[in-house]
């Protein structure tokens, strides 16, 4: 070898190994500040959730004088969220004192070790009696120990607008009672509406969470009980009917056209795509997503101001495959507030909690995020009740409203529909294909713990 | 060997040599390294060590109470994995479209051309190269995604000509993150055979000429054999730099659609980050270390026959 040649391998070795260890930035703290870490909107322009966080934090400042809050926004999409705060949490130094956390991600979170069990302080702050008894559970490692606040949660359903419906010759107050009625009214507004995109449902890996929530989820829970993961059994489910009808559902709206072109549908930039411009320009007539929508569109911190949508949009559940009771769908999930197992500041932190959570400022981020109580006397509040439109049908969807299973493998059987997903809608894969690969994959993912169904 | 006798064979070996003292004295003399050694062992050799540690085991970033020693199964599942296999194969195909024909040839094309335009038009052939090369690796990213976006603006220029539209980061992603990276660095290769050409005696291609050799022989039979050590370089420093393009890429397509694009470096990205399975992550990002070792043993011995 030339006498470069050891200096250039070693060059490649430092390019490569950087890639995986240049992630992480020294913080500093001092006993009076407390460090809380959120995720911030893709879309630069909308700071709702930034404006509240920095309210409650400027209260808090002056409640506790001398303390002071630093916020460490973080502008990603959800699955480099997840990411980044999960790298952050594991050194002390670097870790959070706050953090908030997807319903869907925390129970992994727990199992690592990465959260600390609230139930000391849960004990002796009386407001915790006034959530939901769902809500309290959102956050329920398997130790049965709670290690989140929730501010709120979420439900899912179809949004359509009226005037593409008026213009294809469909009802405003339409409410379809099966897959197919959805699948025709897509059709109709297809050949009436030209240059309309009919119905866009949530797809592939760009999407991350959402597209197998909002996307997949939903029509699998339609199809009949446990299709996902056996309660009973305690075991992951495969080889099932509603996993391929529900891939073929998808399949039928990328191969029909009813859907956004795919290339779209698969970029991670869609759910800004839709939320910012395909509903507010009216270029969508139905979407399936979430009760949150509301939030993109409101004069402050919105970033799209769009008064006209309630009266443009309207809501109806989402059916059932063939129409089987209750008749609709939906996935509840959430957000909560946590503090790392490594924060420099628990009490402090757990102060700051209790300022996120008291009932006005729990009822102010309900009414500036769109989002559905999990406070009593926050659902009890007429502020609350007619905050937003729509709020009351959302809310109404509580009752029927499913979860996803509350395990420590969830996430990554997530990323596998993903999967299943994306090479459906980019035409890799037949649906049952597809579906016959996710077997695969989820069976070396949970380490053999299936269980088949037909 | 004892000490006189070792510093008289030091003396020997090296006439000009400053007389050493004790081992004391040369042990002072080694001090001024010791701030750069110990630099490299804490950020060179400590980090590259942790990630051999961690590629033996079964590390995850979440949903796991306790990591534990598995051996060589992260690199038993990596050769059973198609997705892996496939993920080799989509960057030995993105090495070789881009950085061996893309970057080495357009780079010694343009540096060749360059030669013999004028002042004006090299300076300004230069800028324009050398700029995409400055960019950073996002931004870069970010421009090109805008460029081949279905409403980007090569649809645009297409749809002025009459020419069918394309939507080569859904249809053709490799293809299209191939294009972005020549893009991006043929500018070092034009600059390393910028220099090397410049290093041609100016007899040796005029007394090719008196003999009657074209263009196409001179570049053959003097040209090539000339600059083969600066080929060979650049061959090295370009391969390495290409198998490790990630920013590029992840900006571009995230590795889609599909696993279409998924290069090792993405693949490693998805697994170590998205999946969470930081061990697995890891045992891949030595296997690509692996890749590039042997493309740097290939040129090596390239380089070193005489010819």
């Amino acid at each position: 070898m030339r006498p470069t040649a050891p200096l250039m391998l070693l060059a490649a070795t430092v390019v490569a190994a950087g890639t995986l260890t240049a992630c992480s930035s020294g913080s500093g703290s001092d006993a009076g500040t407390v460090k809380v870490a959120f995720i911030k909107d893709t879309n630069g322009k909308v700071t709702v959730r930034d404006d509240y966080v920095r309210l409650v934090a400027r209260q808090f400042e002056k409640d506790h004088p001398g303390k002071k809050v630093r916020l460490i926004p973080i502008q990603a999409s959800e699955n480099d969220y997840y990411t980044k705060i999960q790298q952050m949490m594991r050194s002390p130094r670097t870790a959070p004192d706050v953090v908030y956390e997807d319903t869907f991600l925390v129970n992994s979170d727990i199992t690592a070790g990465l959260l600390r069990p609230l139930d000391p302080y849960l004990r002796t702050w009386d407001d915790w009696r006034q959530f939901q008894p769902a809500a309290k559970a959102a956050a329920r490692g398997q130790d049965g120990r709670t290690y989140g606040v929730p501010d709120g949660t979420d439900t899912r359903g179809l949004w359509f607008n009226k005037k593409i419906f008026k213009k294809a010759g469909l009802p405003a107050d339409w409410r379809p009672r099966t897959w197919d009625e959805v699948l025709d009214a897509a059709r109709t507004v297809k050949r009436e509406v030209p240059g309309v995109i009919p119905l866009n449902v949530f797809t592939g890996k760009g999407a991350g969470e959402a597209a197998v929530m909002q996307g997949f989820e939903m029509l699998l829970y339609g199809t009949g009980e446990h299709q996902l993961y056996d309660p009973g059994a305690k075991k992951w489910v495969t080889g099932t009917r509603g996993f391929r009808d529900s891939l073929s559902f998808l399949d039928t709206v990328y191969r029909e056209r009813l859907g956004p072109e795919v290339s779209d549908a698969l970029s991670p930039n869609i759910q800004t795509n839709v939320a910012a411009e395909l509903l507010p320009e009216e270029k969508l007539a139905i979407d399936l997503d979430g009760s949150w929508l509301g939030q993109q569109w409101q004069k402050t911190g919105g970033g799209n101001p769009w008064p006209a949508w309630s009266a443009t949009l309207g809501q109806a559940p989402f059916p059932t495959q063939h129409g089987a009771p209750p008749g609709k769908v939906s996935l509840a999930g959430g957000w909560t507030w946590s503090v790392p197992r490594k924060a420099q500041q628990p009490d402090l932190a757990w102060k700051l909690i209790e300022t996120f959570q008291s009932k006005p400022n729990a009822l102010e981020w309900c009414v500036r995020g769109a989002q559905i109580a999990v406070r009593k006397d926050v659902a009890a509040d007429p502020r609350y009740r007619t905050s937003v439109p729509g709020i009351g049908f959302f809310t109404g969807l509580v009752g029927v409203s499913r979860y996803r299973p509350a395990l420590p493998e969830y996430p990554r059987v997530a990323a596998a529909i993903g999967e299943a997903m994306e090479a459906v809608t980019a035409d890799d894969a037949s649906p049952d294909k597809a579906a016959a690969d996710y077997d695969t994959t989820l069976k070396s993912l949970v380490a053999g713990r299936t269980v088949a169904k037909p | 060997m004892t000490g006189a006798v070792a510093r008289a064979a030091v003396r020997a070996r090296r006439p000009g040599a400053r007389p050493a003292g004790g081992p004391r004295a040369r042990l002072l003399g080694w001090s001024p390294l010791v701030p750069a050694t110990v630099l490299l062992l804490l950020f060179l050799v400590g980090p590259i060590g942790y990630c051999v540690l961690i590629a033996f085991t079964d590390t995850q970033l979440t949903g796991q109470e306790s990591a534990s020693f598995v051996g060589l199964a992260n690199f038993r599942q990596a050769f059973g994995d198609p997705a892996f296999r496939n993920a080799v194969v989509l960057t030995l195909v993105f090495t070789v479209l881009s950085s061996l024909v893309g970057q080495n040839t357009l780079g010694l094309a343009l540096a060749g051309l360059m030669r013999r335009a004028s002042r004006p038009v090299r300076a300004l052939t230069g800028a324009m190269v050398i700029t995409a090369w400055v960019l950073p690796e996002i931004v870069a990213g970010f421009l090109l995604y805008t460029f081949f976006e279905r409403r980007g603006t090569l649809n645009a220029l297409l749809d002025q000509l009459h020419l069918p539209a394309q939507n080569w980061l859904f249809t053709l992603p490799i293809v299209a993150v191939s294009f972005a990276n020549v893009w991006r660095g043929t500018a070092f290769s034009m600059l390393i055979y910028s220099a090397a050409l410049a290093g041609i005696p100016q007899e040796v291609t005029e007394s090719a000429e008196v003999d009657g050799a074209g263009g196409l022989r001179r570049l053959w039979h003097i040209t090539l054999p000339m600059i083969r050590r600066s080929i060979g370089t650049n061959l090295m420093l370009n391969t390495l730099q290409t198998l490790s393009v990630f920013g590029l890429i992840w900006v571009m397509t995230r590795g889609g659609p599909g696993n279409r694009s998924q290069t090792l470096p993405v693949f490693m990205y998805d697994q170590a980050f998205l999946k969470s399975l930081i061990g697995y992550g890891t045992a891949v990002a030595l296997l690509l270390l692996l890749v590039g070792a042997l493309f740097s043993v290939v040129y090596l011995r390239l380089l070193r026959e005489e010819v």
